[in-house]
């Protein structure tokens, strides 16, 4: 690893100060994911400022009803707490999915929203890539790409964000606060992570002189009746092929509020939004989710080696509906 | 600004001995402990936070001491297998170990061993795992259980049914 210069922050004003006033700092949260880019010299910055004794770790609740979760609340310590397992259960199970316990516990809220893709020649510095290396080709496109998007990928990038946590906090419409030069402002989740485009090395659309500092979930009582469902190549600490998070409402039989996000399959985590504008009031059986599922996934576009994953996005959707319908029917 | 090469003034309270240490920024806390103050019971397996050959305990939480850098965990509590034994003995978990072959070349076995203890811990007080009913009032310590829970050790050997025995057999001891 290349030395850097090491801060520690006290406070987040002495935070973004280090930030304003150092060329190529980053801000290291649990480490999880930046020391190990930075072992590898996918990430060299020069200075490295240490967030993680902000007091920024607690979860309040807000006026309206929804959960203020600071970015330094540990992953571990977000999914069990009694209010996120009650209140939003979706959101607890995806991150009890993601990764170790071991991580878990290290991994920030804020950290989880800035770690960056698993495309393997994103790892490799042997192989091009336009997210590390704008401009010098993807290798992944032609490649071996079993675990890369179908989804609103571009001919510059074909990578995937690699959350669980991110992909259910989509289904909720959480909004990451953040402060920097310009002061406070909110960005809603699914407006924080980007499409690859012709900028890759992109990932989001946090500024460079700005700190997330909170992650707010609304009110949401229907976010109760929610799952989380992953699907790997081992039952445990692996990353997503297809994740489906989904909050589902039915009254009557017919579907009265739908919400569903995917993992593993784009460069951000993937809102359905056209699923859910066909789902609303219709009758809530399979084949109304199959329909839905078609229709989200006729934008896919695979690759050499990644096409089972528009079947299995499909079928992991229905079996996730189907479960929270059947949840529905006995209540 | 600083030289990226200083040396920062770092204080580890290890197993209950204060270690003073001047450590460049980039050493690991599993390069602190191995390399600086000579604890090698804790493993660098992968160095990439796959395997959990290098799990310690910090303030009795684990975690993966290769992604940890020495200089964040200024002042903090470490407990790594040096520390699990007592004036009485071997700790239950590595008894436990011993009587069931809960490993066969020992390289993963320190860590295991940390991380079970901290899992039990855990359990104990009441976090939920992926495979848990979050509705649950009481979770049972079952095989499924505890294989979910350890799923960050890996062990190349596959001697993954001594320790699933070892850790149940150990819980019961520690639970009475």
């Amino acid at each position: 690893m290349n030395n850097f210069v090491y801060i520690r922050a006290e406070n987040s004003q002495r935070a973004l100060n280090a930030l304003w006033e150092t060329n190529n700092a980053k801000f290291l949260g649990g480490g999880t994911n930046l020391v190990d880019l930075m072992r590898e010299r996918i990430e060299q910055p020069d200075a490295v400022i240490d967030i993680t004794r902000l007091p920024m770790n607690q979860i309040t609740e807000l006026p309206d009803g929804g959960l203020r979760v600071g970015a330094l609340v540990r992953n571990s310590h977000l999914a069990a707490h009694p209010l996120i397992r009650d209140r939003y259960r979706v959101l607890s199970q995806a991150i009890l999915m993601g990764a170790s316990a071991q991580l878990r516990n290290m991994a920030t809220t804020g950290g989880n929203l800035m770690q960056r893709t698993r495309c393997y020649y994103f790892y490799d510095s042997a192989a091009r890539c336009n997210k590390r290396t704008p401009g010098s080709g993807c290798d992944a496109i032609d490649g071996f790409n079993r675990i890369h998007a179908i989804l609103g990928a571009s001919s510059q990038c074909v990578a995937t964000h690699p959350s669980d946590m991110c992909v259910a906090m989509a289904a909720l419409d959480a909004v990451v606060r953040v402060t920097g030069k310009n002061g406070e402002r909110s960005i809603p989740i699914t407006e924080f992570h980007r499409l690859p485009s012709d900028t890759p090395s992109q990932d989001t659309n946090l500024n460079p002189d700005e700190l997330i500092t909170a992650v707010d979930l609304p009110n949401f009582p229907d976010a109760r009746k929610s799952l989380y469902r992953k699907v790997r190549d081992r039952a445990s600490y692996a990353f997503a092929l297809v994740s489906v998070a989904a909050v589902l409402d039915v009254k009557g039989g017919r579907i009265q509020n739908a919400r569903l996000a995917l993992g593993g399959v784009a460069h951000r985590p993937w809102r359905a939004t056209a699923a859910e504008q066909f789902l609303l009031h219709r009758p809530a059986e399979e084949k109304t989710f199959r329909e839905a599922a078609e229709l989200e996934l006729q934008a896919a576009k695979p690759l050499a080696h990644n096409g089972f994953k528009v079947e299995l996005a499909k079928r992991t959707i229905v079996d996730v509906l189907m479960e929270l319908a059947g949840k529905a029917e006995v209540q | 600004m600083d030289s990226p090469l200083a040396a920062h003034s770092v204080t580890l309270h290890v197993n209950g001995r204060e270690h003073k240490l001047q450590l460049e920024a980039r050493v690991s806390l599993l390069d602190a402990l191995r390399e600086h103050i000579g604890l090698t019971g804790t493993k660098k397996g992968c160095n990439q936070g796959a395997c959990g050959a290098c799990t310690v305990l910090v303030n009795g939480e684990r975690i993966n001491s290769c992604f940890a850098l020495a200089v964040q965990y200024d002042g903090m509590k470490i407990t790594t297998i040096e520390g699990l034994a007592d004036a009485n003995g071997l700790h239950p978990l590595q008894q436990a170990f011993v009587k069931h072959d809960g490993f066969q070349c020992g390289y993963c076995t320190p860590g295991q061993i940390c991380s079970a203890a901290a899992m039990i811990e855990e359990f104990r007080g009441g976090a939920p795992s992926a495979v848990t009913e979050l509705e649950a009032k009481d979770i049972e310590f079952s095989d499924l259980e505890i294989q979910e829970r350890m799923s960050g050790n890996l062990c190349r050997c596959g001697a993954y049914v001594g320790i699933n025995e070892a850790i149940r057999d150990a819980f019961e001891v520690l639970s009475r």
